[in-house]
């Protein structure tokens, strides 16, 4: 099959997710009137309505002090609701900027984390296997390198098989290469598994590379609300990518 | 010309690594040199009467003492008793510390109840308490082993109730969004996380038994090294004052490598802890 039509084919598929989606209201996420302020300061979410569909990958993107983390906090359900309404699957996965393992377990330990069955170490090898990090399966998280433990993280948040994964900024503390290498890996295991995706990120390549929405907030509110109908893999050559990018970095004050 | 300059490189390096492996070797020993040189000159200076032999016993005499004490069994039986003291009262330091320190780190009331109360107990110097204890409890067992097991509480209390305290709350948010239960968080986060803190606490607290040991057997005891010691007193014979220091001396350092060793057994996921179990 040529490369074309696949990516013809893989189109297709994302675009029947989302007819699909909204046709009949199948929704993975909904947030709908969202607003949170803290004290008496001005709020950092604003009436916030953001529906994102089952298999779908948004990218949010903002400057710090936007909202993107209360809004992620929130989805993540580390922060409470007090005004609006959040519907989203029962099972959410979050992977953070840091990798947050316990030192203490070894990597298929923290992998299957909380996770019950005694088959717990064949579901963790599986998992590695799938992020590539099947050699490091016993050690210690201390002695992994960034990307490795980024790979860890990630496979934790798989492992149970979210129907919403929630990226907080999950390259932002990497090195250049190895951003690239978890950004294509991060792709694919998307194409894999086919769960919606919220990606926070402050990188608008990288938003571009993996999304089909770009949300751009600020001040608690979407202001920029922007399909990527772009084929893949994607290319920065791409004059339409050239052209987004230009309007998300316009959208976030920087001009070029 | 640049392999020549590789070879000749690489050859400066090995021999440098064989000349730093022989130094490494005699800085080992290098330590244990001056010690051995005191040792030397205080036999000499007491051979050699420039010290009274009535206010230091000489090494030699020393070493002979511990052998007869050894062979006569009133070392082997004073330390048995010193043991049990002081293995009692860290015993029950241990479990009661470990208890309030969970009680307080793990929860607000507990927190409230026990800290303060605490906090403000670990200002007074323990070995003031020495004669209300003997008033309360005379002159028996009950009052050493109590004394060993305050002073020691304090330290495990201390260090476990900061570790708890301080375990990383990006951790713990990361346990809520993987829905663990409080009771597993405990398990798998806090009390792991918190073990590096208590085995310093355990440090600090096997040290501070020894030392309320020492006080507690020569103020008043019948037996037990310290008791040992204050009855050489009487009959100024330091050499056996000396054979109790060493022997506390070496209890002290006894207690502090198994501690040590345990930190490695327990602690292997810390890289520092590899590579001193290495």
């Amino acid at each position: 099959m040529s490369a074309a039509l696949k990516r013809a084919q893989s189109e297709l598929a994302t675009a029947a997710v989302h007819a699909g989606s909204h046709e009949d209201g199948n929704v993975a996420v909904i947030v709908e009137g969202l607003t949170r302020r803290f004290g008496d300061g001005p709020a950092v979410l604003d009436r916030l309505d953001l529906a994102i569909a089952p298999g779908e990958f948004v990218a949010l993107l903002g400057h710090s002090g936007s909202g993107k983390s209360t809004l992620l906090r929130t989805l993540a359900g580390i922060d409470p609701v007090v005004e609006g309404a959040v519907s989203r699957p029962r099972e959410v996965s979050v992977v953070f900027q840091e990798h947050r393992l316990l030192p203490w377990k070894r990597v298929w330990e923290n992998v299957v984390l909380g996770q019950e069955g005694k088959d717990g170490r064949d579901r963790a090898a599986a998992i590695l296997e799938e992020v590539g990090l099947a050699h490091r399966i016993d050690a210690w998280p201390l002695t992994l390198s960034g990307g490795e433990a980024q790979r860890a993280a990630l496979a934790r948040a798989l492992v149970r098989e979210p129907g919403f994964l929630l990226l907080d900024e999950p390259f932002a503390a990497l090195d250049a290469l190895t951003r690239l290498k978890m950004q294509g890996l991060v792709g694919e295991l998307w194409k894999r598994r086919r769960c919606a995706v919220l990606l926070v990120t402050h990188d608008v390549d990288e938003a571009l590379l993996l999304a089909d929405r770009a949300v751009v907030l600020e001040r608690g509110r979407i202001r920029v609300d922007m399909p990527v109908a772009l084929g893949r893999p994607r290319k920065h050559v791409d004059p339409v990518f050239e052209d987004m990018r230009e309007t998300l970095l316009k959208s976030l004050g920087v001009s070029i | 010309m640049s392999e020549t300059l590789i070879s000749l490189a690489s050859r400066g390096r090995s021999q440098g690594a064989s000349g730093r492996i022989a130094l490494r070797e005699l800085g080992r020993f290098r330590r244990y040199l001056s010690p051995l040189l005191l040792v030397a000159v205080w036999q000499a200076a007491c051979a050699s009467g420039f010290v009274s032999t009535r206010l230091v016993a000489s090494p030699w005499q020393i070493a002979q003492t511990a052998a007869s004490l050894i062979a006569d069994g009133t070392l082997t039986s004073n330390l048995g008793v010193s043991l049990l003291r002081a293995g009692a009262g860290f015993g029950i330091a241990a479990v009661v510390g470990v208890t309030l320190a969970l009680f307080s780190g793990l929860s607000r009331v507990g927190e409230d109840l026990v800290d303060a109360p605490l906090q403000i107990m670990r200002t007074l110097p323990a070995l003031a308490l020495v004669p209300l204890f003997i008033l309360w409890f005379g002159i028996g067992e009950t009052p050493k082993v109590l004394l060993v097991a305050l002073g020691a509480t304090f330290p495990i209390y201390l260090n476990l109730h900061k570790g708890v305290r301080s375990i990383d709350p990006k951790l713990l948010e990361m346990t809520r969004t993987l829905g663990l239960s409080r009771l597993d968080t405990i398990r798998n986060v806090i009390l792991p996380g918190a073990l590096p803190d208590l085995l310093i606490g355990i440090r600090y607290a096997v040290g501070v038994s020894w030392l309320m040991l020492v006080v507690a057997e020569q103020v008043n005891a019948e037996s037990g090294i310290g008791h040992m010691m204050m009855d050489a007193e009487d009959f100024l014979r330091t050499d056996i004052i000396m054979v109790g220091l060493l022997v506390y001396g070496v209890l002290g350092l006894l207690s502090d490598q198994i501690v040590r060793f345990l930190e490695a057994k327990l602690l292997v996921w810390r890289p520092l802890a590899r590579g001193a179990a290495r």
